[in-house]
This record gives structure tokens, C-alpha cells and sequence, in this order.
């Protein structure tokens, strides 16, 4: 038998799973790039560790979510961040650890990872 | 974790489409792709959208794809769930802007309607309790039986205005303060749920039932706290398997997570639940008639007073309420009363679910403030009247209830206005009939459904249901006189003034109301003989016109009982002794030469 301790536990755990389900259009996209070309540069791994990221951390209005190719194929693994109101940020070359890193300092800290973007790749 | 996941409907309509075989085919194709441990399937309950099943949804990005069949789901894993590429041609047309894919929330299906009772239908697995904990499940009664008196709940209840969605439309809270003031030393009391719903054209509580098993028990349980009770009932047909099992999942669920069963949350209060399946007698939807047949007995029904709060099933105090209403019951002690008395009208509160059918576009289930007209409902929401038809009547209430013609189109829909005008809430079916139906063949068609459907154990509507049946019958056969419209419409009031219960009550509805609005097509058949809409069929005949006919003689091959002769390129005739008026002739004709009046 639960106490209802143990049922706001069992809430807040599947809150990040149902709450998937709700949409909002006013949340951050964060976007992976799964065309083939993404998918053979290790997209897969990355969107993985995104998803994983935001809801193990409870991180809400966040979305990730992926698309086709955006013609860079050469960068890819890319990620795009598209907050509202704000100006879309390209990651390029990304892997599960930086993935990890973007979430960090980004998504929770607000501040984009200048180093990963394609301003400094190209 | 999950990245994605994916919602395919399970209730009935998406079933019987076979959303069952697809949603095993999207399971075998993701794993076949490597993406068992990131996309997620869920079968959830009723999306409303029915016309479009199956359906099904992939979230985070909330695609809606309408119609799938088995064959599109390797091209939806490999294109969508894998790449990330919409399939486009099978999304929901409504959602498919120039660039992006719009939000289902931006459909006319979806925009105006606000979802209370439907809130997880579609949203949850109704099997999985966790996920309805995750939705704030069960958190109304921890909420109740930690910080509320049972006074407390009752005030909260009729604060907040519900009333009843079976149809009655009586105050909730008023019918919960009887049953637990009235019988001071009652040594045990009943809560029981109407799951019986018997109108043709309504399946409102199996959609809740089907996609939200969880809220039911939850508010039970919350009824039962506050009169006092410690056992509750489900009455549900036994044609509703989908729902019956799920419920039973959902109890049982419930029992494990001690939500239902002894000293539940540690506060000493003591509930349980069981399932009680009816056998589909429309008059088992009547409080007195479900009591008895819980009981054992057959079910029919008893004189009142005195009422189920005093004395119901098995003689002691008991509350019966639809499953809708008990939907409604968790929010309201979460949000409180004054955020759902702030919906709807003056004396309606909230929102009512509606089962949309007959000749509408989106066939489906509803759920709008009170106060929405029935232009929005019909016009708006439901798409309209498919191939350009006219609007004629919409039927509430089923076979109690009676038809709302066009001029009241813009009527905002609530208990009162309804009553009014005529017809009543009813329990929510919403049957729309364009300039195709014939309003003398609807009225004769709900009832034949009472004359089937009456138990039969008082007279005025056991006798007086056939007997209006049978001038309904004369009329569509063309054999009544202008007296006999007199006579029938004094029959209807016997029988409603005489009737022991509802069923009776209200079975001359449907009659009285096409009377009030549609005498016109009465006094057609009574007088002229025709039939405006073409529907009955005595009163039609089938014929040829001249100087359209080119004689190429497909009707006369196509007529199945030899009724048609001519020679060919000359105009044919239609011999009416022998023509059974199929109309197949009529389907054949490629000139329009053929009509019927």
C-alpha cells in the first residue's frame, strides 16, 4: 500500500513521461539533425543523450525532436537550439559528451557553448 | 528513456479499425530499426477524432496521423520516428500549413473545445495506474481524505454547480448532502456509477471509461468519503468489453496501490469497488430499475418516493451518478469550486461532453463549455454537413430527448435553454439530421427503440408506446387523417403524465417535438400523401422523366424485379404495381432521368 508520500513520488517520476505529451508551442526545440548523413556521423547517440538529459533532469518546457538533412552534411552530427524569441544557435560536430555539456550550460545555465558552434567551426 | 512516443488510440471506433494490428506492426518495425529503448508505444484511450481512426499521434512533436493502415507504418518509423521527416500525406489534412505542420490545438476540431472529463482520454495508457498518478491521479483524494471534512467535500461539490451529465441534470452535491444527512444511523450506504448508457447514438462514458478508467474509481471514492459509504457499484453493459476489462485492470490496479481497499493513505477510511454487468436494457439507465438489477432482480423499475438517498440499493442510502459527472469530480477538488463554477453558463457550470453522429464531418466525441450554441458545435467543431446538405434538426437527449430545429442553431446549449426549446441535455448524444430525413420516420424510429425497450411493467407505456407506434405507422404509410394527429399528440401526454419512470415519461419526446417544429411534414403525409424527404417509402413512387430518358436501358437491365420496360432509345416507364421502390433504378440512371416523390 502507498502512502501518499510515496504517491507524489510516483507523480513527479512519471510527469516526465506524460507530460511529453502535452504540446506547447512556446518551448525550446532542440533539434537534431537525422538524415542519413546525421545518422552516419553518429547523430543517434547524440539525440539519445539529449533526450535523456532533459527529462532525467526534469528540465520542462524543453522539446527535442529531430529533422531531415539542412545541407551541411559535412558538419554534422548538427543540433540546432531554437528558443523563443531568441536566435537560433547551430551546434556542429556533436557527440553524446557535448551533448551532456549543452545542457549544462545552455539549456539550464543560459549560456551557449560558443566553442561547438558553427561560428567557430568554419 | 524515451525520446518519442507514440499514441494509438484503443478505444472502440479505432479498434474495430484495426488499431490494434498496427500498433503490433509499429512495435515489430521499431525494434526492427533499433529504436526499441527510444521510441515509446502507447495505446491510450479515445482521441474524439473518430471519423479519422485509426489515429495516432507521435509526441514530442504532436503529429497527428489520420486514417494509417498497416502498410504505412515501415514508411512512418523509417521516415518520421527515425529521420525525423513528417510523412505528410498521412497527417491530418486540418494540421498541414505551407511550411510546418500546425498544432492539433489550432484545428477547428480541437480549438474551442475544453477538455475536463476527457482530460486523459487519448493522453494515457488506461492501463498503466502510474501514468494517471502522473497526471495528478488520485492526489483529489489524498487531498480529500488529509485536509477535507466530509462536509468540506459536499460544499466544494455544490459550490462548484455540477450537476448531473446523465441527463436529470440534478445538483450533485445537493444529491450527496441528502444521502449523507438523511439517514442519521444508516449501518452501511452505497456508492454506485451509472456506466449503463442506452441512447442510441451516444458512447460518451465508454470513451471516459475506455481511455480513463482511473478517475471513476478516484471519485468514487471521493463520494464515498463524503457520505460516508465504504462499498461502490459500476453498473456497466456487458456490450462495452473494451471498457469493462479495463476497468477491471484499473480496479485491481487500484486495490495493489492501496487506493482502493482498507485505511487507504493511512486515514482510516475504508473503500472498495465492484463491477456489476447489465445485460443492456435501455430502463437499467433508470436509478430504480439499475438498483434492483444490481441486486439480482430483474430490472425494472419503482415508484419514488422513496428516493435512492434514503433508501436504494438493497434498502439503504445510496447515490448514483453518471460516469461523466464523477469524471468531473477530481479536478474540481483540485482546481476548487470557483474555477469550475467560472465555466459555462448562469446555471449550468462546466463543460459537457458530446457523442457527435449522424451527418456531420467529424464523427466524434466533443467536450465544450456550457454555453457553446449548437452552430459551434455542429458548424465549427464538427466540420458540418457532408456533400453540401442542408441542416434540418439535431437530436439531444436520444430518445428522451427531442430535435432542435435551425432557427435555434444559436442557442447556447445548457440544461435550462434545452428544456425550453424542447429537447433536453440528455446524456450527451448529438444526432445531426439534414434536409435528407425524414422528421416523421425519425420520431417513428426512436419509438420502435422505447417500444423495444420497455420493461414492460406499467401499462400507460407499455401499451401506450405501441400504440403511438402504431399511428406513427399509419401516418408514414399514408393512412391517417388529420384527427388522428390530434389523437396521437393526447396519446403522447397520457403517457407522459401516466408513466411509472423516465423511460416512459419521456418516450413521447421525440414525437411531441417533430409535432412542434416539423408539422408541416406531418400534415404532408397526412393530407398530401407524400413524404417531403423521400424517406418513406409507401409514400413514394418512382418515375421517369421523358424528356431525359435516352432510352439506353441500363435501369430496366438493373431492376430487380422486372418493373421497368421500353424499347431501346425510346423512354422507358416504370410499372408501378410491380416496383418495390429499391431505388436501384434511380442508382443506375446516368441521365437523372429518374426520380422519386
Amino acid at each position: 500500500m502507498k502512502s501518499l508520500e510515496e504517491l507524489t513520488a510516483i507523480r513527479d517520476k512519471m510527469q516526465a513521461i506524460v507530460n511529453l505529451r502535452i504540446e506547447d508551442s512556446s518551448c525550446t526545440k532542440i533539434v537534431v539533425g537525422m538524415a542519413t548523413c546525421g545518422i552516419a556521423a553518429g547523430a543517434r547517440p547524440v539525440l539519445k543523450a539529449f533526450s535523456d538529459g532533459v527529462q532525467s533532469k526534469g528540465i520542462k518546457d524543453v522539446m527535442v525532436t529531430q529533422e531531415g538533412c539542412i545541407g551541411l552534411c559535412k558538419y554534422e552530427p548538427i543540433v540546432e537550439v531554437v528558443a523563443p524569441g531568441k536566435e537560433k544557435v547551430t551546434y556542429v560536430n556533436m557527440t553524446a559528451e557535448k551533448a551532456a555539456e549543452v545542457i549544462e550550460q545552455h539549456i539550464i545555465g543560459g549560456n551557449v557553448v560558443t566553442k561547438y558552434t558553427i561560428n567557430s567551426a568554419m | 528513456m524515451y525520446r518519442s512516443q507514440v499514441l494509438i488510440c484503443g478505444g472502440t471506433g479505432c479498434t474495430s479499425s484495426g488499431s490494434e494490428k498496427i500498433a503490433k506492426k509499429l512495435q515489430e518495425e521499431i525494434e526492427a530499426n533499433g529504436l526499441a529503448d527510444e521510441v515509446m508505444v502507447v495505446r491510450t484511450g479515445c482521441f474524439g477524432l473518430c471519423a479519422l481512426g485509426p489515429i495516432m499521434i507521435v509526441y514530442p512533436e504532436g503529429t497527428f496521423y489520420s486514417m494509417v493502415k498497416e502498410e504505412d507504418i515501415p514508411e512512418i518509423v523509417s521516415e518520421h520516428l527515425l529521420k525525423g521527416r513528417v510523412v505528410t500525406r498521412l497527417v491530418y489534412d486540418e494540421t498541414v500549413g505551407e511550411n510546418e505542420i500546425k498544432s492539433l490545438k489550432e484545428t477547428n476540431f480541437y480549438r474551442k473545445q475544453h477538455r475536463i472529463a476527457l482530460r486523459n482520454c487519448g493522453v494515457i495508457n488506461p492501463e498503466n495506474i502510474e501514468e494517471y498518478i502522473g497526471r495528478d491521479g488520485y492526489q483529489a483524494l489524498g487531498k480529500v481524505l488529509k485536509e477535507m471534512s466530509p462536509d468540506d467535500v459536499i460544499q466544494t461539490i455544490l459550490d462548484s454547480g455540477l450537476r448531473g451529465r446523465g441527463g436529470g441534470g440534478f445538483p450533485t452535491g445537493k444529491k450527496w448532502q441528502l444521502a449523507r444527512n438523511l439517514v442519521k444511523d444508516a449501518d452501511q450506504k452505497y456508492v454506485c456509477c451509472n456506466a449503463d448508457e442506452g441512447d442510441p447514438g451516444a458512447f460518451m462514458d465508454r470513451s471516459v471509461l475506455e481511455g480513463d478508467p482511473h478517475v471513476v474509481i478516484e471519485a468514487m471514492a471521493i463520494a464515498g468519503y463524503a457520505i460516508g459509504a465504504t462499498q461502490g457499484y459500476i453498473y456497466i453493459r456487458a456490450e462495452y468489453p473494451i471498457a469493462v476489462q479495463r476497468l477491471q485492470i484499473a480496479i485491481n490496479q487500484a486495490r495493489e496501490y492501496g487506493m482502493l481497499g482498507k485505511d487507504i493513505f493511512g486515514s482510516g477510511f475504508d473503500f472498495d469497488l465492484d463491477i456489476r454487468l447489465g445485460a443492456g436494457a435501455f430502463v437499467c439507465g433508470e436509478e430504480t430499475a439499475l438498483m434492483t438489477s444490481i441486486e439480482g432482480n430483474r430490472g425494472e423499475p419503482r415508484p419514488r418516493p422513496p428516493f435512492p438517498a434514503e433508501s436504494g440499493l438493497f434498502k439503504k442510502p445510496t447515490i448514483l451518478n453518471n460516469v461523466e459527472t464523477y469524471a468531473n469530480i477530481p479536478q474540481i477538488i483540485l482546481n476548487g469550486a470557483d474555477w469550475f463554477a467560472s465555466m459555462g453558463t448562469e446555471k449550468s457550470k462546466g463543460t459537457k461532453v458530446f457523442a457527435l453522429g449522424g451527418k456531420i464531418h467529424n464523427t466524434g466525441l466533443v467536450e465544450v463549455p456550457m454555453g457553446t450554441t449548437l452552430r459551434e458545435v455542429i458548424y465549427e467543431i464538427g466540420g458540418g454537413i457532408p456533400n453540401g446538405k442542408a441542416f434540418k434538426a439535431a437530436q439531444t437527449g436520444g430518445p428522451s430527448g427531442g430535435c432542435i430545429p435551425a432557427e435555434h442553431l444559436d442557442i447556447p446549449i445548457d440544461y435550462d435553454n434545452l428544456i425550453a426549446i424542447g429537447s433536453m441535455m440528455g446524456s450527451g448524444g448529438l444526432i445531426v439530421m439534414d434536409e435528407d430525413n425524414c422528421m416523421v420516420d425519425i420520431a417513428k424510429f426512436f419509438l420502435q427503440f422505447t417500444v423495444d425497450e420497455s420493461c414492460g411493467k406499467c401499462t400507460p407505456c407499455r401499451i401506450g408506446t405501441k400504440r403511438l407506434y402504431e399511428m406513427l405507422e399509419k401516418i408514414t404509410s399514408g393512412n391517417a387523417t388529420m384527427e388522428d394527429l390530434d389523437k396521437m399528440e393526447q396519446l403522447c401526454y397520457y403517457i407522459k403524465n401516466n408513466s411509472l419512470c423516465g423511460l416512459g415519461q419521456t418516450a413521447p419526446n421525440p414525437v411531441l417535438s417533430t409535432l412542434r417544429y416539423f408539422k408541416d411534414e406531418y400534415i404532408a403525409h397526412v393530407k398530401d400523401k407524400k413524404c417531403p424527404a423521400g424517406v418513406c417509402q409507401d409514400l413514394l413512387t418512382y418515375k421517369i422523366i421523358d424528356l431525359k430518358c435516352k432510352g439506353c436501358t441500363a435501369c430496366a437491365r438493373g431492376c430487380p424485379v422486372g418493373a421497368i420496360s421500353g424499347t431501346v432509345k425510346q423512354p422507358h416507364t416504370i410499372d408501378t404495381t410491380k416496383c418495390i421502390k429499391c431505388g436501384a433504378c434511380m442508382a443506375k440512371c446516368k441521365f437523372g432521368a429518374i426520380i422519386k416523390e
